[in-house]
């Protein structure tokens, strides 16, 4: 367990590998970490999310082989305008399932379990789409045939917290945990960014004991990166910048490329604060 | 009385005599029946801000982050308004993408959490756009299932210019009731399959009470955002 750089942990992040994404949508996305990958120019990633720009910038960059979400969505923004575009050209491979099933192939893998039953999914063309998708019988009474769900195990989890200690420790401070302790357990590295890097005191006082959401047997390294998240919101700390979002939304990649992301963090967060 | 208004209202309908389950919504016109049913006919509603944050009155009452939503959805103590790109005759629903799944013509959301909600709790629909566009024959990615896929139960389709239901024998769409000033023509004209309509004739849509206008006007849309 270590304090890392930004460039440290992209470093660990290698060609083809299953990676999940914490936040929500447009929301608390480890976004800085998004933009090492995208410098870095990794290829072929399968990339976990309850998506938002962070898949819309990997896809646009060219970093993604498949996407296994239930959405993809901007949320002030309904529709990700990069992904749609990869969808139209067949760039990308999709596996599409229900939000909820995302959510128990996570927890299946946390609880190292094959498959956890759902009934989400039964009768929708999700079962048509993912051909693999099986079914299983509930062995009671009741007989009833649920989804079996499989494991989504990850190769590396990235995700982004308010406020966090070196070991590993971390805690949100707006309304929602989201899943990201889930994609940590799910995953075999596992990669912390945060606002502030308090200490361990620090932390502990920083907020109420149920928000600590991850610990350090769930966390290998923490990275430092005040305004990590955004353009996405990381309340209390900031909301999302819409009037960003919607020029990322609306402006050529090449442009936005060349604008924003050509550069290192420190250049990005220059550019977006002038 | 506006259309607008005529439009919250029968979405209010929608949640009424359900108790205490989560009233979950998509847009501005479901998010304000919501809000207005719980402050007349369905006090005991859960409704939250559209984040984490569960709403009575106005005041904040408890806490519910998605991983509780999944919760609540399982257990089927929630009814949802969702939004539908395409709707079939028996209520199945596409969010997801228009076109063949594989390379489609336009992405849209995605599933999202359609095919939970659907087998596990009442869903209901609203669309602002009543035409055959969104109500076709088949629609291109089942997201929601219908009434003949085994949804829990899908009560009613709220559109700018009626309210269907499926309250038939072989649960496929029904008019129940057209706005007023709309014709059963119009509805038809506008739906792309075959409904069921009484012979005995449709009903109006009923208009707001002047309690239920003056909330819709004075508290809970006072900028007037849902004419838009």
């Amino acid at each position: 367990m270590t304090v890392a750089t930004m460039t440290e942990i992209a470093g660990e992040i290698r060609d083809g590998m299953t990676v999940g994404i914490g936040g929500w949508g447009s929301r608390r996305k480890p976004m800085a970490l998004i933009r090492a990958l995208v410098r870095a120019g990794r290829r072929n990633l399968t990339i976990v999310s309850y998506g938002g720009p962070d898949v819309g910038l990997l896809t646009a960059a060219g970093c993604v082989g498949r996407v296994v979400t239930g959405f993809v969505s901007l949320d002030s923004i309904p529709l990700e305008p990069h992904f749609g575009l990869a969808r139209k050209t067949g760039e990308i491979a999709l596996t599409e399932y229900d939000e909820g099933m995302l959510y128990w192939g996570l927890l299946a893998a946390a609880n190292r379990l094959p498959f956890l039953p759902i009934r989400a999914g039964l009768g929708s063309d999700v079962m048509r789409v993912n051909p693999g998708l099986k079914t299983v019988r509930s062995p009671y009474d009741d007989s009833t045939e649920l989804v079996a769900m499989p494991a989504i195990p990850l190769d590396v989890a990235l995700i982004h917290l308010n406020r966090a200690d070196a070991s590993g420790n971390g805690r949100y401070l707006g309304p929602d945990p989201y899943f990201d302790d889930l994609f940590c357990l799910a995953a075999k590295r596992r990669f912390l960014s945060c606002e502030r890097l308090l200490s361990t005191a620090e932390l502990i006082e920083s907020g109420p004991p149920q928000t600590l959401l991850t610990n350090r047997s769930m966390v290998d390294a923490v990275v430092e990166t005040p305004h990590g998240a955004h353009f996405t919101s990381c309340v209390p700390d900031y909301g999302r910048d819409e009037e960003f979002q919607r020029e990322y939304a609306n402006t050529d990649w090449n442009t936005f490329r060349s604008r924003y992301l050509d550069g290192d963090e420190s250049d990005y967060q220059k550019a977006v604060t002038r | 009385m506006t259309r607008a208004e005529t439009c919250v209202v029968a979405c209010a309908e929608a949640w009424r005599g359900d108790g205490a389950v989560l009233a979950s919504f998509a847009g501005l016109i479901p998010h304000l029946g919501a809000r207005l049913a719980q402050l007349t006919f369905a006090p005991d509603l859960l409704v939250t801000d559209g984040e984490a944050t569960l709403l009575r009155d106005g005041a904040v009452e408890g806490w519910l982050p998605y991983r509780q939503v999944f919760t609540t959805v399982a257990a089927g103590t929630r009814h949802v308004m969702m939004g539908a790109s395409q709707l079939d005759r028996f209520g199945n629903s596409n969010i997801s993408c228009i076109g063949d799944w594989e390379r489609p013509r336009r992405q849209l959301l995605g599933v999202r959490g359609a095919p939970g909600n659907t087998i596990n709790h009442t869903t209901s629909y609203w669309v602002p756009r009543h035409s055959p566009r969104v109500f076709v024959d088949r629609v291109d990615m089942v997201s929601g299932i219908g009434g003949d896929r085994g949804a829990h139960e899908i009560r009613v389709v709220v559109t700018d210019l009626a309210v269907l239901d499926f309250a038939t024998p072989d649960r496929s769409m029904r008019l129940r009731s057209t706005h007023p000033g709309v014709s059963v023509d119009e509805v038809v004209a506008a739906t792309g399959f075959p409904l069921t309509i009484s012979s005995s004739g449709v009903p109006v849509t009923r208009e707001p009470t002047s309690d239920e206008s003056a909330l819709i006007r004075e508290r809970l849309d006072p900028d007037g955002l849902r004419e838009r």
